[in-house]
């Protein structure tokens, strides 16, 4: 039993990472139906630039703190860029922007920084924890209560408050939001800016555990789509359930069956989820009128 | 004193001169309708009007201010507010939030009160939830509050998109073809709200293919034809006007045989 239980924490924690970069894309997601593959960009961003602001003698919350900025100011520099300028265009050209962008992004970190593996250290030690015959890792309870965190402010955000609403009202009809008074360019500039902060806290938060460099981000914006297609595209809670849903079949399959077959695995489980509800678990039903 | 008042509005789309020289004027409470021909360049003028296009030349002026070019929701915010001819709904929201949705501009309070739920945010919501809910009943969609938005025929949503607009609590209401695809019955109720609105002293402004009804609610008539402005006046100069009925009139009358036969 024990086994079960280990797995089962350790797919948790690799969720929480899963459903930090799958809230991100629902933030974008819902301003403007772009699915923005530059999200795991954020991630590694957050990562790097905590690393070298720490190595450059910054104490580490504060390094944290400018990487999330640092990296929520390239979110809004890639809408006004990139995004803004191509509006009108079809969602697939944007999102085709956005994987133009995710290469443009790594290739401009390795000549900033360079190519190297980097941790710093985690930031209640490294001294494991036991739960009835299992162990966890300090900095992976850092890890799902920084999912967890966000999911709540998000939810908040886009249930209760008026910004978030003109968020959704924005993605449902721009025109429409414009004439209620809404800035459309204003809310697509905030949710750049929010998924940026939220992928570059998810960096900062794994880096301890996963190491990070400027390649991570790819295989980590592919798992976080997963996690937010299986979950329910645009949906906060969605994203929740996918991610954490994700990591633990990934880690049972690693430990039950093959590591070599954990990827395949969970990618089987989502197609089979997709073919009986196309939406994902907790999606909307789109309704185009015609 | 003109409340909107429009000198020289004009653009061109490639070589193409799609509106020239337009100028007109809208006192408060006034309803002013823009007819002429299909193509005659009266949506592209309201484009123009209410931010959409970037009119090439020309200036429009919202109770003394230059609000030429200015973007829909700054417009918006000034107390101008439009319906389109083909419609922009919130089609997955309930029609109710929809109503809602207009009044945006109206809730103020802080972020911090809405996350906790406080009172003061409950009671906002509560209030424009009210105030939407009537707007609704005037309108004839009382009932179909709960409904999602995209569920409604295309007439109720044409009222819906009106009853939107009027939560903005406009002093200038532009309407694109705003009887189109209703009922006899539902051109009636929207012509008695148009009125009603109207007599609370808003202006609007209106884009109608029904001449009964442009012609039974108007107070000033301008006629496009070809993007140029032909002809201005009252209803009834307008129906005598020989250019009008030669550019638009008689074409309608025409067409007006088709629909008989």
């Amino acid at each position: 039993m024990p086994e079960l239980l280990q797995f089962l924490l350790s797919g948790i924690t690799v969720g929480a990472v899963y459903a930090l970069v799958a809230l991100g894309f629902t933030i974008i997601y819902n301003a403007s139906d772009v699915v923005n593959f530059a999200q795991g960009e954020f991630v590694m961003l957050g990562g790097m630039i905590t690393f070298f602001a720490h190595a450059a003698g910054l104490p580490l919350p504060l390094a944290a703190l400018i990487a999330i900025i640092v990296t929520a100011a390239i979110g809004v520099a890639l809408n006004k860029l990139a995004i803004e300028p191509a509006r009108g265009a079809p969602v697939v050209s944007l999102i085709i922007i956005t994987i133009g962008a995710s290469i443009f992004i790594r290739g401009a970190t390795q000549l900033v920084f360079d190519k190297q593996l980097h941790r710093f250290p985690a930031f209640s030690g490294d001294q494991p924890i036991l739960i009835g015959g299992a162990t966890i890792l300090p900095q992976s309870l850092w890890v799902i209560a920084g999912a967890l965190a966000v999911f709540v402010c998000l939810w908040l955000f886009f249930t209760r408050t008026l910004i978030g609403r003109a968020v959704l009202a924005t993605a449902n009809n721009r025109v429409a939001a414009q004439l209620v008074g809404i800035n459309t360019k204003y809310v697509m500039t905030l949710s750049f800016a929010m998924s940026a902060a939220i992928g570059a806290l998810a960096g900062v938060l794994v880096t301890p555990i996963t190491l990070t460099s400027y390649d991570v981000g790819l295989a980590l914006a592919l798992k976080g789509f997963a996690a937010a297609m299986l979950g329910g595209m645009g949906n906060p809670k969605g994203a929740l359930v996918g991610g954490l849903l994700l990591g633990v079949l990934e880690a049972m399959t690693a430990g039950y069956i093959s590591s070599q077959y954990k990827d395949a695995a969970a990618f089987v489980v989502i197609l089979a989820v997709l073919f009986a509800m196309p939406q994902g678990l907790f999606g909307r039903k789109s309704t185009d009128r015609v | 004193m003109s409340l909107l008042q429009i000198e020289g509005l004009g653009i061109d789309f490639g070589g193409l001169r799609a509106v020239h020289d337009v100028g007109f004027s809208l006192k408060p409470g006034e309803i002013v309708s823009v007819i002429g021909p299909n193509g005659a360049g009266k949506t592209t003028l309201f484009n123009m009007i209410s931010g959409v296009y970037a009119p090439a030349r020309g200036r429009v002026v919202l109770d003394g201010e230059d609000v030429t070019r200015m973007p829909p929701h700054l417009l918006a915010r000034r107390g101008l507010s439009r319906t389109f001819q083909n419609l922009q709904i919130f089609q997955s929201m309930s029609v109710l939030e929809n109503a809602v949705a207009g009044h945006h501009l109206h809730e103020r309070g802080s972020v911090f009160a809405d996350l906790f739920a406080l009172p003061a945010a409950r009671r906002r919501s509560q209030a424009s939830g009210e105030s939407a809910r009537a707007l609704l009943d005037r309108v004839g969609l009382g009932r179909a509050a709960e409904q999602e938005a995209g569920s409604l025929s295309y007439g109720a949503l044409k009222r819906l998109e009106i009853a939107r607009a009027l939560a903005l609590k406009p002093r200038v209401l532009l309407l694109d073809e705003p009887a189109a695809g209703c009922n006899a019955v539902e051109t009636e109720e929207i012509d008695h709200l148009i009125a009603q609105v109207a007599a609370e002293g808003v202006s609007i402004l209106l884009v109608e293919h029904d001449m009964k009804m442009v012609m039974r609610i108007s107070n000033h008539i301008v006629v496009l034809d070809h993007g140029e402005k032909i002809a201005e006046g009252e209803p009834a100069a307008i129906a005598r006007n020989p250019r009008v009925i030669e550019a638009y009139l008689g074409a309608q009358a025409t067409e007006a045989k088709h629909v008989d036969g």
